[in-house]
């Protein structure tokens, strides 16, 4: 039950295509997180939340885990887990404008409310870290059905102050159920810095009380949260149990779209953060090993681009929720 | 009724291997009322499960297993300790074919003794009648049957319900009422009452155990000639809307009577309903008795009574509303 420190040795030997595609992935994120929030500040989509900063943690360990085989139980910042397990930008761009065909909701929901059933990934509602338990039942299903597939959960560290939180830990580590509960610490609960929400100095040190392994990786480090879910993954489907995986993630943004971090976070702390930008660590590490060249990346770049800009004109023009449907599925109707 | 409430759930755990059950104690020892009593050995430990005590985890954990395609059945062993899981019920089971615009549902059950009583000594904490918190939210659906055979075929509808349903079983009930329970399948739908007197002069609309003193009530009257109807609503959320509009408008006497303390409760509803859609059938006002407006029954017998509707009081009231 040991608190491994820090990151194993990143993994290049992923093979070059899957390591440009994970590359792309990262990209595709982020550059639909900032259409979303330029959307928001255009006075178009009344509500951005983002998720810039936790690109490589999200992509890392979505890129662990079995397309529509296993499943995932987001939080609102897990954009890019829900894109590489398989929703579209046009999905979350028809969710940003409250459009009638948003998968996630049909416009019922707020933004980055993420939910896909052809895809594995359970709707949430805005409060924190209920849905912890849910991927602790889901896990409990899985189990009583014997297959060997794999829920993933996520949550901030403010989110590791509730109580479902810690009451999932415990149920998940009792029954050994193949969950993985991922925290993505960015260090702030809104404004709340981490030393005002635990007395620990990293979530993982309560793994133990528990009695399950926490593992601490580099969160801008994609290929070290990639090996650390790799790992979990495997002893999940093998029957031994959930694991938690803490990774430290630099939030970039405010927390949404009506919050101002420059409020709260020193100007120096601010100017530092797009040093650790996980975007620029990924591309340096793939150019030095060959892999990307700065016309290459400008390539994806232009590509993702290309993508949300098509899917942002069917957004666009989508009708939106007749009134009329206000009223439906709130029980099974016919 | 404890009886039928295990016999219902055997049956349909038999029937469809989806429907687990989880709780506090519900395992070996079968339920703190013996609910679950025998369950565990005839189905095993994945079925059956021992749950840390935690009522957050109960509910929220069963939910993520409905949204995996099981049927969980989550115990909470007293209605009053379900406000740790408030959250996982009103924020989540409730919402979650609403808000994902029915790609996902929640087939789930929260079965949880609720009630009190001079006799059940369960004081402010194994004692109240919460339904009323219940039946305000959408997405729910709020049943509580007063006899045995309405416990089998309502928690019969509850398992095969698409939909979250919060299942209340009044524990003076379990040993105190014998009652015909039917052999082999019984289905009483969700949402319907039953007229458990007939009667032409008052009617009197109750659930749960007030039936039984309701009843008790209204013989007493009968004896006098004043015929009281007494109509069992079963189920609190949705309200057969149908029938009491149609009893109400046909007798123009109504009474509500329920345990539950009155302000906001399910007789407010009920008297709403019958003000807004009879108001030109109705003979007098129509009333309504609870419990006083105190947090919930005291441990004393002295105490107790006080809050206690019982079948005296009930009585009275009728008798108030016959004067009209």
């Amino acid at each position: 039950m040991a608190v491994t420190e820090s990151a194993p040795p990143a993994a290049l030997d992923l093979g070059p295509d899957t390591l440009l595609e994970m590359y792309r992935a990262m990209v595709l994120g982020r550059l639909l997180d900032e259409r979303i929030i330029i959307l928001n500040r255009q006075g178009r989509a009344p509500f951005a939340i983002s998720g810039q900063g936790h690109e490589a943690t999200q992509v890392g360990v979505g890129y662990a885990l079995r397309r529509d085989y296993d499943w995932a139980v987001p939080y609102y910042r897990d954009l890019s887990l829900v894109l590489v397990m398989g929703m579209s930008p046009l999905d979350q761009l028809l969710a940003a404008l409250g459009k009638a065909g948003d998968p996630n909701s049909g416009g019922r929901q707020m933004p980055a409310h993420y939910s896909s059933r052809a895809h594995n990934i359970v709707t949430g509602g805005s409060p924190v870290a209920t849905q912890i338990l849910h991927a602790v039942g889901v896990g409990l299903a899985f189990r009583y059905r014997g297959e060997d597939r794999v829920v993933v959960t996520a949550c901030g560290e403010g989110g590791t102050s509730e109580g479902d939180w810690h009451e999932g830990l415990n149920w998940a580590a009792v029954h050994r159920l193949p969950v993985i509960f991922l925290v993505e610490n960015n260090g702030f609960a809104i404004s709340v810095p981490q030393a005002r929400q635990m007395a620990v100095a990293h979530v993982t040190d309560r793994a133990a009380g528990y009695g399950l392994p926490g593992v601490c990786v580099d969160g801008g480090d994609v290929l070290a949260v990639h090996q650390v879910a790799v790992e979990a993954v495997a002893r999940a489907r093998r029957g031994e149990g959930p694991t938690l995986i803490e990774a430290h993630c630099v939030r970039l943004q405010s927390h949404s779209s009506d919050d101002d971090q420059r409020r709260y976070r020193a100007p120096d702390d601010l100017r530092d953060l797009r040093s650790h930008d996980p975007l620029d660590r990924f591309r340096v590490d793939l150019e030095a090993a060959g892999i990307l060249s700065p016309e290459r990346a400008a390539a994806v770049r232009a590509d993702c681009l290309a993508e949300i800009d098509r899917a942002q004109q069917i957004a666009d023009e989508a009708p939106a929720p007749d009134p009329a449907t206000a009223l439906h599925h709130v029980h099974q109707e016919g | 009724m404890v009886e039928a409430v295990r016999t219902a759930l055997a049956e349909e755990m038999r029937r469809d291997d989806r429907i687990i059950v989880m709780g506090e104690d519900v395992g070996l020892k079968g339920g703190v009322f013996g609910a679950t009593q025998g369950l565990h050995q005839e189905f095993g430990d994945l079925r059956v499960i021992d749950s840390p005590l935690a009522e957050a985890s109960i509910v929220g954990v069963a939910i993520g297993a409905a949204l995996a395609g099981l049927r969980p059945v989550a115990e909470i062993q007293f209605q009053d300790f379900i406000p740790p899981a408030m959250d996982q019920i009103l924020s989540e089971a409730a919402k979650i074919r609403y808000r994902s615009n029915n790609d996902w549902s929640c087939p789930l059950v929260i079965r949880a003794p609720c009630g009190g009583g001079v006799h059940v000594h369960g004081a402010l904490y194994h004692s109240q009648s919460l339904e009323a918190l219940f039946a305000h939210v959408p997405g729910l659906k709020v049943v509580l049957p007063s006899t045995p055979g309405d416990a089998k075929g309502l928690l019969t509808a509850a398992l095969r319900d698409p939909d979250p349903v919060c299942f209340f079983e009044h524990k003076a009930l379990y040993r105190a009422f014998k009652g015909e329970v039917p052999a082999g399948e019984h289905v009483v739908p969700i949402g319907r009452a039953r007229v458990a007197r007939p009667g032409r002069d008052l009617v009197c609309f109750t659930y749960g155990a007030t039936v039984h003193e309701s009843l008790r009530a209204a013989e007493r009257l009968g004896l006098e000639g004043i015929e009281v109807e007494v109509v069992d609503l079963r189920t609190v959320r949705p309200l057969d809307r149908e029938c009491i509009v149609e009893t109400a408008r046909r007798i123009g006497k109504v009474l509500v009577a329920h345990e539950a303390n009155l302000a906001g409760g399910v007789g407010a509803e009920v008297a709403a309903i019958v003000a807004e859609e009879c108001f030109e059938s109705l003979d007098g006002p129509v009333m309504r008795l609870g419990g006083p407006e105190i947090p919930a029954i005291p441990f004393a017998e002295s105490l107790a009574e006080v809050y206690y509707l019982g079948a005296d009081r009930i009585e009275a009231g009728l008798r108030r509303l016959a004067a009209y």
